[in-house]
């Protein structure tokens, strides 16, 4: 019988994240019998996730941290192997000092600029229209609009980068005839920007759409009584109301741009102006499989992920207290 | 009423604006379709798809032939990373979603907060480290280097967790613990059915990003033979400066390699619809 087994005490996974003090708090959903020493049965369900994750994403995190600080040195004129020595921070001053490195994050910087704004603004319109009550066919448009993120991220950057190749694209082809000299593997910028708006704008639309659906029907009637145009209700009523989507959104989307790495691989070959080292993430990838520098690949790959965190931390609070003050304001 | 007018003069607008957008989504899969019959003077030179030279059948048993056929061994082992991967990943995610649900022990939220604190490590910056730390474990450029992270989703956690709240009412637990079914056997048996469409959803999303996953294996496998359908089709790509009779390998390729994700996408809307709006109104 499990009962049995699952009942004593002793199979309680040890280093679960117990802590004396913290077992106050319970989920009020939670409908578990709250008797004590029946830890079997949530170690035994918990324990694969958590050996993976501890294997998959703990470790390698630790283990980058400590490779982050070593440095290999070849010994005499190169015969006799290599040696690895501690060099503290010396490999984050490397790469800090390193213009390419640096340049990679200017690339980021300028492409979250232009393309989380334009990805927002395209969902959230996308969305707005297609919750407002004039559309037939809300379906259809909501799985068209959805389907390239079903498209793998390289096959939507080869489809366009042909897209992008004079002689290929029929797009360009039409644009010539109507007199426009477009080129823009010479922009790789905006060029990877309309990639990943064609893949994300369509899924966080269906997010933003999900939100909206989910806004009590009372107080868009309320508005309505009130006088309020469509225009007056989405700006007024719709958006604030869907803050935490928006806040979401955008949390995963300052963490996808960061990561940068795909379409402009694609690139690297066409586009000139798309270098070895365009974003940190290639940046890294540079440095341990040309270079076989896997200190200063760690180094920065610890850096992208402290950025990463610390962007998170940002958007988070700063989404937390607008709600905060919202909260304020309505009592 | 004054609203009329613009109500009405706005309803054209509306579906043209989303025609727009829906053409901007549609057109590129479009061209993809259409370049993948075309030769390579057909595709290179930009000439239009007639009855007269629609080579799809050519690139397709070109496909089958090239490097003695290693395209479909790739596609063997995309399907083997992201279905194997993604069923165990859905069952490991509602195995450890439903014991936050379900249970109490100490700890809980601490736990549960490392694991949303998991969702934001950018995977791509764990890649390198994960390679590094399996060149030490000697187990680079095998099925397992690639394999087994593909199995850790944290999302899939908290999903797993939103939708055990939404399917799974307490009495039925209850009344099955009544019956003196043992812990384990009533999620085996009560809870996991119960929240099958969560599973399903998991599952989905799961088998997409398996599927699509590039970066991993780029750094993880050197022999050809492990490569999943992603990593194929950039070597092939990488090939076309040279040799552009690869050109369309690699456009047939990536239109069959699409197929498979449009169509789990057009028969499981419910699912991802459910999953995204999970992910968007908790």
């Amino acid at each position: 019988m499990t009962t049995r087994a699952t009942r004593t005490k002793g199979t309680a996974r040890p280093g679960s994240g117990a802590r004396p003090g913290a077992t106050t708090r319970t989920s009020a959903r939670a409908a578990a019998p709250r008797r004590r020493g029946r830890y079997g049965a949530p170690a035994v369900l918990l324990a694969p996730f958590l050996v993976l994750f501890t294997a998959c994403t703990l470790v390698p995190i630790g283990y980058a941290v400590k490779l982050s600080l070593f440095t290999e040195h070849r010994s005499g004129l190169g015969f006799g192997g290599t040696e690895t020595v501690f060099t503290g921070l010396g490999n984050y001053t490397r790469a800090l000092q390193d213009e390419a490195f640096r340049d990679g994050f200017l690339t980021i910087t300028q492409y979250c600029l232009l393309y989380i704004p334009l990805m927002t603004a395209l969902a959230l319109v996308l969305a707005l229209l297609l919750d407002s009550a004039l559309v037939r066919a809300k379906r259809f448009f909501q799985l068209a609009l959805f389907i390239p993120h079903a498209v793998p991220g390289i096959i939507a950057a080869l489809v366009w980068m042909y897209l992008y190749t004079p002689g290929i694209s029929p797009v360009l082809d039409v644009l010539e005839t109507l007199g426009a000299q477009p080129d823009p593997l010479g922009h790789p910028l905006p060029a990877v920007v309309n990639m990943a708006l064609w893949q994300w704008s369509g899924y966080n639309m269906v997010i933003f759409y999900a939100a909206l659906q989910a806004i009590p029907r009372e107080v868009l009637e309320a508005a309505v009584i009130d006088g309020a145009g469509p225009l007056r209700t989405a700006i007024g009523i719709k958006i604030p109301l869907i803050r935490p989507s928006l806040a979401m959104v955008g949390l995963f989307t300052v963490i996808g741009s960061l990561q940068l790495f795909t379409e402009p691989m694609i690139l690297h070959n066409t586009a000139p102006g798309v270098t070895s080292t365009w974003t940190p993430n290639m940046y890294a990838y540079t440095a341990a499989f040309e270079r076989g520098d896997y200190g200063l690949a760690a180094a920065s790959s610890v850096l992208l992920a402290v950025v990463a965190a610390g962007l998170s931390f940002a958007v988070t609070r700063a989404t937390r207290s607008r709600s905060e003050r919202a909260r304020e304001a309505r009592a | 009423m004054s609203t009329r007018r613009p109500w009405t003069l706005s309803k054209g607008a509306v579906n043209g604006v989303l025609v727009l957008a829906t053409a901007y989504t549609l057109l590129p899969l479009g061209w993809l379709v259409t370049a993948a019959a075309k030769s390579t003077a057909d595709l290179l030179g930009g000439r239009s798809l007639t009855a007269a030279n629609f080579d799809l059948g050519q690139n397709l048993s070109d496909l089958a032939s090239a490097g003695d056929g290693i395209y479909f061994r790739w596609y063997l082992n995309s399907l083997l990373y992201a279905g194997i991967g993604s069923v165990l990943c859905a069952l490991v995610c509602v195995g450890a979603g439903y014991a936050f649900h379900v249970f109490s022990f100490p700890g809980k939220e601490t736990l549960f907060g490392l694991v949303l604190l998991g969702v934001l490590v950018p995977t791509t910056a764990l890649a390198l480290p994960m390679y590094l730390l399996a060149s030490e474990l000697g187990i680079v450029n095998t099925f397992w280097a690639v394999f087994l992270p593909s199995l850790v989703n944290p999302f899939g956690v908290y999903l797993a967790r939103v939708f055990c709240a939404g399917y799974i009412p307490g009495e039925v637990l209850e009344a099955a613990r009544t019956d003196g079914a043992g812990e384990l056997r009533t999620f085996w048996s009560i809870g996991l059915r119960m929240v099958m469409p969560g599973f399903v959803t998991v599952l989905l999303f799961q088998f997409t990003a398996i599927w699509n996953n590039f970066f991993l294996p780029l750094v993880m496998l050197s022999d050809n033979r492990l490569f999943p359908v992603s990593l194929g089709l950039f070597t092939w790509n990488a090939q076309t400066r040279a040799f552009p009779e690869y050109y369309p390998l690699v456009v047939t390729g990536a239109l069959l390699a699409v197929v498979p994700l449009v169509l789990a996408f057009v028969l499981l809307q419910r699912h991802w619809k459910a999953g995204l709006t999970a992910g968007a109104v908790k």
